[in-house]
């Protein structure tokens, strides 16, 4: 693949990779773009940049910050994964919110409803969460396949239905109970045998990583093999970069389509579940929202690949703890969105830089060599 | 190719070691960073310059209009009269976890902030976890009666007797026998609003008819803060034939205020006196309010900590108690006046027993 012949969206999606030092220069480029950037801010209102990052800094090497960090990190982990399956495939899945809140919402449920031994309990919800975030997107799949509409259109719809109809079901006369004297509302505790045990992994604090962390972890391993290592894996990455070339080549498109939605729903069910059988052991109201869009941020941010997403989630994860310390510093903490907005921006704009100025220096080279005599290398301006 | 493939792989198995290699460098600098639970220096506050205040919102914050400006007012009110050494407000962010909202309170009382008054419901785990933590520390939760403790005071309110009264009132001033509800969002603690004004209007009349809608579904909590959703949903009631709509929206009430101005009609304000505290233009159109003292709350217990004799458990602000009433301002239900006392007195009693849900 020439990079000269890339499109915006394939450079966006990672699809093409810079080489050599260049892959280093893109995210440094980034860092400090972003940098500056909330330096501004911060003076333009008044805060000094320096502190802040301090205090930013001191407070996120706690052990009890790193914890939480750990745990938002794993939950926006698997929302990137989710994503990122989608991104691969030329599939924007906006819809990885709706999916991961219904599948969380019925597999509390269903968690709270039975007992069963130990881990067969921790894997029936995640196994119900999984197909029901697969059914979930399974109907945008379906729709793309069958009538040709947009995914990016249907899934935007099926999100505002999913929050209808988990606010049908979140009732007590469905699958709610009430808890006493609260005025919150949610599905029934899943019992002790169902719930995942937290790691004590950071010494020095109570606090404890969710024991999901390392299905986050298989996950992006899981990705990561599918991907490159396996025969569907190049099918969908060749469909991704281009269509026709697949179907030249043999491929089912529809086919890939349908696969591709059904596991990125499926990944989107496991978005939920630290949480779920971690901290919260029921879906009630102030069940976290919102990660399906994180998600797309951090995907973006890693580029989709499995480790520049732990990176990204990491990063992301730290913003959002580090939120609590700004405010007791009269920090607004809107600060961190600013920072979160800036920094993908800036990951996006310094990649098209960086692979914008390979081509031209690619192209410079040749020209040089041409003149000077020399025959021109035949690598040229490969990526 | 291979080797580059192998490469790749071995980095994704790495990002699962460095994920660990993070926390173990975390933790060889614990000694240094750890701010160690239960330092709390709340008790050690002095008495002459008065307890150091944390407040800790939900989502929205100062500036709502509404419920937390309402919990903002009576901060501010202790901090002139009870000569607050430090008061600190810490807001909640979109969509976070129960940890995000431990970690901000926990923040709190380990910066020696004491008393600590978490600002509703959705705190309830949360506060409950580290009021166990900080058991020197005074805490304060509003519109939960779930999270319990030795140091945990629940400040909770009987909206549905208020808004019976408003209902009432509705009731009372409606020319065509047709009221309307507008509800922020659809959760427990609106259904008690919606409840009582229900009952209020049907106590008057018994044939009249109550239109009930909610802006938002949760866990979309938008309907709060929406005012063009709520003047979209009022107008619809307005055409369907409704004449007094009452609000339960918080921010969203603007709208609700703006439709009922062009069309003529009467509207209910919430949570504090909205004749008062709307936008001047459409105070005229607000016959009444149905006010939830969580100022006076706030400020109650806030007195009663700085003296030391913070009551644990629930305290119920329910109408006898003068946590919940209908306000007066602008003079457009002197005339009912009578009426409505009459009720509160019936409520008051027990004689009018008030549904604090729909179903």
């Amino acid at each position: 693949m020439k990079a000269a012949e890339s499109s915006f969206a394939d450079r966006l999606l990672g699809r093409v990779r810079l080489s050599g030092l260049l892959s280093l220069a893109a995210p440094v480029v980034a860092i400090l773009f972003a940098a500056l950037i909330t330096s501004i801010v911060l003076l333009a209102t008044g805060a000094p940049p320096l502190d802040t990052l301090v205090i930013m800094g001191e407070y996120g090497v706690q052990p009890r910050s790193i914890v939480l960090t750990l745990n938002s990190a794993t939950t926006f982990y698997l929302a990137a994964i989710a994503v990122a399956i989608g991104f691969r495939m030329n599939l924007f899945n906006i819809g990885v919110d709706g999916q991961y809140r219904l599948a969380a919402l019925i597999s509390a449920a269903v968690g709270g409803a039975v007992v069963l031994p130990g881990p067969l309990h921790t894997v029936l919800v995640i196994l119900v969460a999984m197909l029901v975030g697969a059914g979930w997107a399974s109907i945008a799949a379906l729709l793309k396949v069958k009538r040709g509409v947009s995914e990016v259109i249907s899934t935007i719809m099926l999100n505002a239905i999913a929050t209808a109809l988990g606010s049908w079901l979140l009732n007590k006369e469905r699958l709610a109970v009430e808890v006493a004297g609260s005025n919150n509302i949610g599905t029934k505790p899943i019992a002790e045998s169902g719930r995942v045990p937290g790691l004590a992994l950071i010494p020095g604090t109570e606090a404890k990583v969710f024991g999901l962390l390392f299905l986050a972890i298989a996950v992006g391993v899981g990705y990561h093999v599918l991907l490159n290592r396996t025969r569907f894996g190049f099918d969908l990455r060749a469909t991704g970069q281009s269509e026709t070339a697949a179907v030249a080549s043999g491929v089912n498109v529809k086919k890939m389509i349908v696969i591709a939605m059904l596991l990125s729903g499926a990944a989107a069910g496991l978005i939920g579940m630290p949480q779920l059988l971690g901290a919260s052991y029921s879906y009630s109201l102030d069940f976290p929202t919102g990660l399906g869009f994180t998600g797309i941020a951090i995907a973006l941010l890693g580029r989709n690949h499995p480790v520049g997403i732990a990176f990204g989630a990491l990063l992301w994860a730290f913003l959002d703890t580090s939120s609590s310390i700004l405010q007791l510093h009269e920090i607004a903490p809107e600060l961190v969105a600013i920072m979160q907005g800036t920094i993908v921006l800036s990951v996006i704009v310094a990649y098209e830089l960086v692979h914008r100025y390979q081509v031209v220096a690619g192209q410079r080279r040749v020209s040089k060599e041409l003149a000077s005599g020399t025959p021109p290398q035949g690598e040229g301006a490969s990526a | 190719m291979l080797q580059n493939r192998l490469g790749k792989l071995a980095a994704t198995a790495l990002a699962g070691s460095m994920l660990m290699g993070a926390a173990a460098c975390g933790g060889s600098e614990e000694p240094a960073t750890t701010a160690s639970p239960g330092a709390g220096t709340g008790s050690a506050a002095p008495a002459a310059t008065g307890p150091k205040v944390g407040l800790a919102y939900d989502i929205g914050g100062r500036g709502d209009q509404s419920f937390n400006d309402a919990a903002a007012a009576g901060l501010d009110k202790a901090k002139t009269e009870l000569g607050l050494a430090d008061t600190k407000e810490l807001e909640a962010g979109n969509g976070e976890t129960e940890a995000a909202k431990e970690e901000r309170l926990r923040l709190l009382a380990q910066g020696g902030f004491n008393p600590i008054i978490a600002v509703g419901f959705a705190y309830s785990g949360p506060v409950k976890k580290v009021a166990t933590e900080f058991p020197d520390v005074k805490f304060a939760i509003v519109d939960d009666e779930a999270a319990q403790g030795p140091n945990i005071s629940n400040l909770v309110f009987a909206e549905h007797e208020g808004s019976f009264l408003v209902g009432a009132a509705a009731a009372l001033k409606s020319e065509k026998n047709h009221v309307a509800f507008v509800g922020g969002v659809r959760t427990p603690l609106i259904d008690k609003f919606q409840a009582g004004f229900t009952a209020g209007a049907k106590a008057v009349k018994a044939d009249i008819k109550v239109d009930a809608d909610y802006l938002s579904e949760p866990p979309d909590f938008s309907g709060f803060n929406d005012p063009a959703k709520g003047k979209t949903m009022a107008e619809g009631m307005l055409d369907g034939g409704a004449d007094v709509i009452y609000h339960a929206a918080g921010g969203s009430g603007g709208g609700v205020f703006e439709a009922v101005k062009a069309a003529n009609a009467k509207a209910i304000g919430v949570d504090s006196d909205q004749a008062k505290t709307a936008a001047p233009e459409l105070q005229s159109v607000i016959m009444t309010s149905m006010i939830k003292k969580v100022d006076v709350a706030v400020f109650e217990f806030l007195k009663a900590a700085a003296a030391g004799s913070a009551k644990a458990g629930p305290t119920v602000y329910d109408l006898k108690a003068g946590g919940v009433d209908y306000s007066t301002t602008g003079g457009q239900v002197d005339d009912i006046k009578s009426k409505l006392d009459e009720y509160k007195q019936k409520i008051a009693d027990g004689e009018i027993t008030v549904p604090s849900k729909t179903s």
